[in-house]
């Protein structure tokens, strides 16, 4: 294995912290080289991602760029990366997201900057841990690392509820994943290992019945308040709304991608008996949570969290398609996690041209922008569109595959479900007409300068993947194809084989049972 | 089939491509250019698309009859993987970036690069002193490229992508003057309505799917064969009855037509455009482009031809009551729309699509004209604020009222040819579809005379203001408005004989299903012919009755009308009823359902959870001040308690510890002596 196949993951983990470190020995003072320092380490780190796009294997079986290294002995937990389809797309959203949101808080932050930008560039270390992480013990430590530089950039660079929303969104996600802390043990008592990939490779079941069970809704709590899914949303407003504009931009973008990622990595395939005994609680959840999301958004006042809740919204179907456990219904589920991040991450860099020049995120306080603001109508229009699943945008493909895949198994749900794409134009659409329609009736609005090469550059990047997905998403559905397929086959090994056919399941098994068990090291006694 | 096309045939994909490099370069560098520069741009980007769509209809004529067909597949678009057909079997879903050329999408892009070059040219002189001229020819090319891609896609998905696109340069074209809030409030309410029927004809592609294993349409015929599908099986009604259901919000059917007529918020040349020639025949389009699944199911049939009549009579009946000369139109476009689905729904395809193409000509002209009286009127649109214009814009005049007598089915202009070949057919089917039919021809005649009546002759009843502003409008509108009107008159002449029917024969033959139409009669052609069109002179008698002799008569029915006519005038309260169930009740349930977030939820669960975390602590705090922590105290406490006698005699007096010494020696002594005593 080339050098830099197993240490890929490592550099790409670790710029941002080297970023973070940098900056230490900086002056405080000096708030232009920290800009520069925080902007240059948030390129660099999506620069070093780059080569993933060339080096990863489509249709591998197993995880790749794998780096595996003793860390605690005593506890045989080990410092394990390694990254298949699902989670190279999340870690390509995460470094691409991230170099954006730091670029877009360049004259939106002017108090601390030094702290700013550490934090931001931590919290970037902290999150891509999460989706390289193949160790239990490492996954544990970056998902509750990485809540600390959260907590601080809304407690301190938050609007005026900052306080409570922070310590809200602290607590409330740390209650989810003390539980999930449960489960990881009561998993490493079962089987004497946190290796994760060993747990999946497996080819048989890892755990009984019962304790599928306890593990399922041990893992549940911590996804489902991350996702976030009905009734678990009530902390993602309040964040949002008082995030700055950067860090709502990451928390919609990536954050609420663990939630998602953790189903699809642990909770689905670990515990198939579990997730089939309790799937109806999920499907429902979900759909009230894209219905009930969507209709709450009507009667928001603030454009922000009219956001946060379209989010609870278009999260619905990603946990919809994540449950219907079709190969349609996970791989538009997976793309439609891409979107979000793509969409809701501009919508939230949109409000925060706004909150900028007006420091007000009050719909009432705005109107006929379209005015004096003309580029920035066209910006926001596409990214409306975008977000409420127009054809040749992003959000459609995966809308339209979610709820393809969700019609397969019950043609309701897909029907359900398309009340929110119903809505989901109503409210935006309603949004948009009350902030940028109709005549400049506030005198503060008539003078309001265009988007700068910044915003340009920010919000235009996402445009440009919202086309690229939503007119030739085929790469995406490729990267996807394997990891999916080995999550459906848990479930029904000859899904991809005719039902009535009398053939041998063709290349379906060997997708499991290939990974030879024996190549991962036997785990010692713990005694 | 790909092998070798001749070029235009080859190039089908290019047609739609033109009018988007259009609007993408309005959209980059629009702003910087002059207005003639923007227009000519624009107007020749579709200029291209129509001699490509002329070059492939030619190339399309020169193949073999039954074999017209040009499949053009240029990349895998969603290739989403693998699911599970309802029959059990596994196949792949895949949606591609393809193109297809049959007789029917033939005569659909003349039509729509053909009447849309004409109303793109109209526009140069419409819209020529309107601010954001730029922005509006970018919003009409985009809508050209969506359109094209409706008409042109080889499967339902890439259809509905145009589908979708249109609507969508509906919204910013509706709401094009987004200052008026009249305007944008339309353009909302076009988009939102329309999605309510996206989302049928979503579950509808769903269910095609998953029934047929494929979504292309040079595929589904042969699928329904090869899937033993019987006639009236229910799925099949299930996709067709879906299909109609977003046939219903794209081509304002009941119950979604309440959008069209608000949509005449937008620019004239738009509801041209949009909602006449092109974006409204959509359904129609797609009803037809899947008649193989329709055919199949009797059902589905009854209800698209039901509905059709249904809305054909409903609609003109609040066209006959209308005073905005656009509102006029737009219910007679919804009415008029009404009759294609009545010929598509009695097996009578090729007669929706010929009247969709008659349509195009006279009412796109209708709305120009309509237009260009505006235009000359300086914006009055109240038709009670007109008349005696007659004189005034003669150009304008002459080819309204060809336009006029097309739509009221008199021979032998294009109206009377498709009307009355859907007519017959209706005939044959059931002489009630006919009556109703029937009954809406007279009627159309009746509110288009009376539109015409009322607007160009009589009194005149303008302004003094508007008066002497009145112009005929520039010719790069008077042109439009001619050709149109040579075409309303000949537009018909291509049915005679059955030669537009034998062309598109291959599409809308059925796919090995008997026809449905076959049990029926023949119908008295000659008969039915001299009915309608007596009726509509009657229609035309009455208006001129009304509108120019006895203009008194007019009043006198509105008052003995009374009630009904209120009704009517009121469109039947359709709009305020929508607007009471779903409209007022979906905000009441956003509201009520925010308060249950923000009280219940989180009120009650999380903040609730965290006030009982505090109350839990306090108690806590209570129980650790007082019981843990005081029991402790009350250790020392009592520990305190028992060594106060022995604290008092440690005073520090060194003689009172002698004594005590002393007295405990002697004590000692004494005590020993006495056990010594004792023990003798």
């Amino acid at each position: 294995m080339l050098f830099s196949d197993s240490h890929i993951l490592s550099t790409i983990l670790f710029t941002p912290l080297v970023g973070a470190i940098l900056m230490l020995f900086i002056p405080r003072t000096n708030a232009n080289a920290h800009r520069l320092m925080g902007n240059l380490f948030g390129l660099l780190g999506l620069a070093v991602s780059l080569p993933l796009l060339w080096r990863f294997k489509f249709g591998a079986p197993d995880f790749q760029f794998q780096q595996r290294l003793d860390w605690i002995p005593s506890i045989n937990a080990h410092y394990f990366l390694g990254i298949d389809g699902i989670s190279f797309l999340m870690v390509m959203l995460t470094t691409v997201l991230g170099a954006i949101a730091i670029l877009s808080s360049w004259s939106a932050i002017h108090k601390r900057e030094k702290e700013y930008y550490i934090l931001l560039l931590l919290l970037q270390t902290g999150m891509l841990g999460v989706f390289m992480s193949l160790d239990f013990v490492l996954f544990y430590v970056f998902w509750e690392v990485m809540l600390v530089p959260m907590y601080f950039l809304i407690g301190v660079w938050g609007s005026e509820r900052r306080l409570y929303a922070a310590i809200k969104f602290f607590l409330y996600t740390l209650a989810g994943s003390v539980v999930m802390l449960l489960a990881i043990l009561m998993i490493y008592f079962k089987v004497n290992t946190f290796d994760i990939r060993e747990i999946l490779m497996s080819p048989h079941a890892m755990f009984a019945r019962d304790l599928q069970n306890w593990l399922f809704w041990g893992f549940f709590f911590a996804f489902a308040i991350k996702v976030p899914m009905f009734p678990f949303h009530t902390w993602l407003p309040d964040a949002h709304t008082e995030a700055p504009t950067a860090g709502s931009v990451i928390l919609a973008g990536v954050l609420l991608k663990m939630g998602t990622y953790g189903f699809l990595r642990f909770s689905v395939p670990m515990f198939p008996d579990a997730t089939m005994k309790f799937r109806w609680i999920m499907i429902t959840l979900s759909l009230i949570g894209i219905i009930y999301g969507a209709l709450v958004c009507m009667m928001q006042k603030d454009m922000k969290k009219l956001i946060a809740y379209s989010s609870v919204s278009h999260m619905g179907f990603c946990t919809l398609g994540i449950f219907a456990l079709t190969p349609l219904g996970l791989s538009g589920s997976i793309i439609q996690q891409v979107n979000h991040g793509i969409s809701t991450g501009a919508l939230f860099l949109i409000v925060g041209v706004l909150y900028e020049r007006r420091h007000t995120r009050l719909i009432s306080e705005f109107g006929g922008l379209a005015t004096p603001m003309p580029n920035f109508a066209a910006v926001y229009l596409i990214v409306t569109l975008s977000s409420l699943g127009m054809p040749l945008l992003n959000g459609f493909i995966g809308e339209f595959t979610i709820l393809r895949g969700a019609f397969e198994v019950r043609w309701q749900w897909a029907a359900w479900g398309v009340i929110g794409v119903v809505l989901g134009a109503a409210y935006l659409l309603w949004l948009y007409q009350r902030v940028m329609f109709g005549n400049v009736t506030n005198p503060a609005n008539e003078q309001l300068p265009d988007l700068n090469w910044r915003e340009w550059t920010t919000i235009g990047t996402l445009i440009l993947f919202a086309f690229w997905i939503g007119i030739y998403p085929k790469p995406l559905f490729d990267v996807l194809d394997k990891p999916v397929q080995q999550i459906v086959m848990r479930y029904d090994p000859s899904y991809y084989a005719p039902r009535n056919a009398t053939l041998p399941l063709l290349d379906a098994a060997p997708a499991m049972a290939s990974a030879p068990a024996a190549a991962t090291p036997a785990p010692p006694e713990t005694k | 089939m790909n092998a070798v096309l001749p070029f235009f045939l080859d190039h089908i994909w290019l047609i739609p491509m033109f009018p988007l490099a259009g609007a993408a370069l309005m959209f980059f560098i629009g702003r910087r250019l002059s207005n003639a520069a923007a227009s000519a741009i624009c107007v020749g980007s579709v200029g291209v698309s129509f001699v490509f769509a002329l070059g492939a209809f030619f190339q399309l004529l020169g193949m073999p009859e039954g074999q017209r067909v040009a499949e053009k597949i240029l990349f895998e678009w969603v290739p989403a993987g693998p699911y599970h057909m309802t029959s059990g079997s596994v196949t792949s879903f895949v949606a591609d970036w393809g193109f297809l050329l049959d007789p029917l999408s033939a005569v659909m892009i003349l039509v729509v690069t053909g009447v849309g070059l004409l109303i793109h040219i109209y526009s140069t002189g419409y819209m020529a002193n309107e601010g954001g001229f730029y922005r509006f020819f970018g919003y009409l090319n985009l809508f050209m490229f969506s359109m094209l891609m409706l008409v042109l896609a080889n499967n339902l998905l890439l259809l509905f992508v145009g589908w979708e696109g249109v609507g969508t340069c509906s919204y910013l074209l509706i709401g094009f003057w987004f200052k008026k809030k009249a305007a944008s409030d339309a353009g909302k309410k076009a988009f939102i309505v329309n999605r309510v029927g996206d989302a049928g004809f979503l579950l509808g592609i769903f269910l095609t799917s998953a029934l047929l294993g494929t979504i292309r349409f040079t595929e589904i015929g042969p699928a329904l064969v090869t899937a033993h599908i019987a006639i009236g099986a229910p799925l099949i009604t299930a996709i067709a009855l879906l299909f109609f259901w977003g046939a219903t919000g794209k081509s304002a059917q009941i119950p979604l037509y309440v959008w069209l007529p608000d949509a005449m918020e937008g620019p004239t040349p738009v509801s041209a455009l949009i909602h006449a020639a092109t974006m409204v025949t959509a359904g129609v389009y797609m009803v037809t482009r899947s008649n193989a699944i329709f055919q199949l199911s009797p059902l589905a049939m009854s209800v698209v031809a039901i509905v059709g009549a249904a809305t054909a009579i409903f609609a003109a009946s609040i066209g006959v009551v209308q005073n905005d000369i656009k509102k006029v139109l737009a219910y007679s476009t919804i009415s008029q729309l009404g009759y294609m689905f009545l010929g598509c729904g009695v097996g009578a395809f090729t007669a929706g699509i010929f009247h969709l193409m008659t349509h195009a000509f006279f009412k796109g002209l209708l709305f120009l004209a309509a237009g260009s009286v505006i235009h000359a009127m300086s914006g009055e649109q109240d038709m009670t604020k007109m008349g005696a214009l007659a004189k005034k814009i003669p150009t304008t005049y002459r080819t309204m009222l060809v336009a006029t007598l097309a739509i009221a089915g008199i021979p032998p202009l294009a109206g009377f040819f498709s009307k009355d070949e859907i007519l017959e057919k209706a005939f044959e089917r059931s002489p009630a579809l006919w009556v109703v039919g029937w009954i809406t021809a007279g009627m159309t005649a009746f509110y288009m005379f009376r539109l015409l009546f009322m607007t160009f002759h009589g009194e005149s009843h303008v302004d003094h203001d508007v008066e002497h502003h009145i112009h005929e409008s520039p010719s790069a509108m008077t042109i439009p408005l001619t050709i149109l009107a040579v075409l309303s008159i000949i537009g018909g002449w291509i049915g005679i004989g059955g030669r537009f029917e034998k062309f598109l024969e291959p599409v809308t033959a059925s796919m090995g299903a008997p026809e449905i139409a076959a049990e029926a009669g023949k119908a008295p052609a000659l008969l039915l012919m001299a009915a309608s069109v007596l009726l509509a002179l009657g229609g035309i008698w009455l208006a001129w009755m009304l509108y120019i002799k006895r203009t008194d008569l007019a009043a006198a029915v509105r008052r003995n009308a009374g009630a009904l006519y209120d009704l009517v005038a009121h469109k039947y309260y359709i709009d305020e009823i929508y607007d009471a169930m779903f409209l007022n009740r979906s905000k009441d349930l956003g509201s009520s359902l925010g308060m249950f977030d923000a009280k219940i939820i989180d009120g009650l669960g999380v903040n609730g959870a965290a006030w009982l975390t505090r109350a839990i602590s306090l108690v806590s705090m209570w129980w650790d001040t007082w019981i843990v922590d005081g029991s402790v105290r009350l250790g020392a406490f009592l520990v305190e308690l028992a060594s106060f006698p022995i604290r008092l005699i440690q005073d520090g007096e060194m003689q009172e510890y002698m004594l005590i010494i002393v007295i405990g020696l002697i004590g000692f002594l004494g005590y020993t002596v006495y056990l010594l005593h004792w023990m003798r």
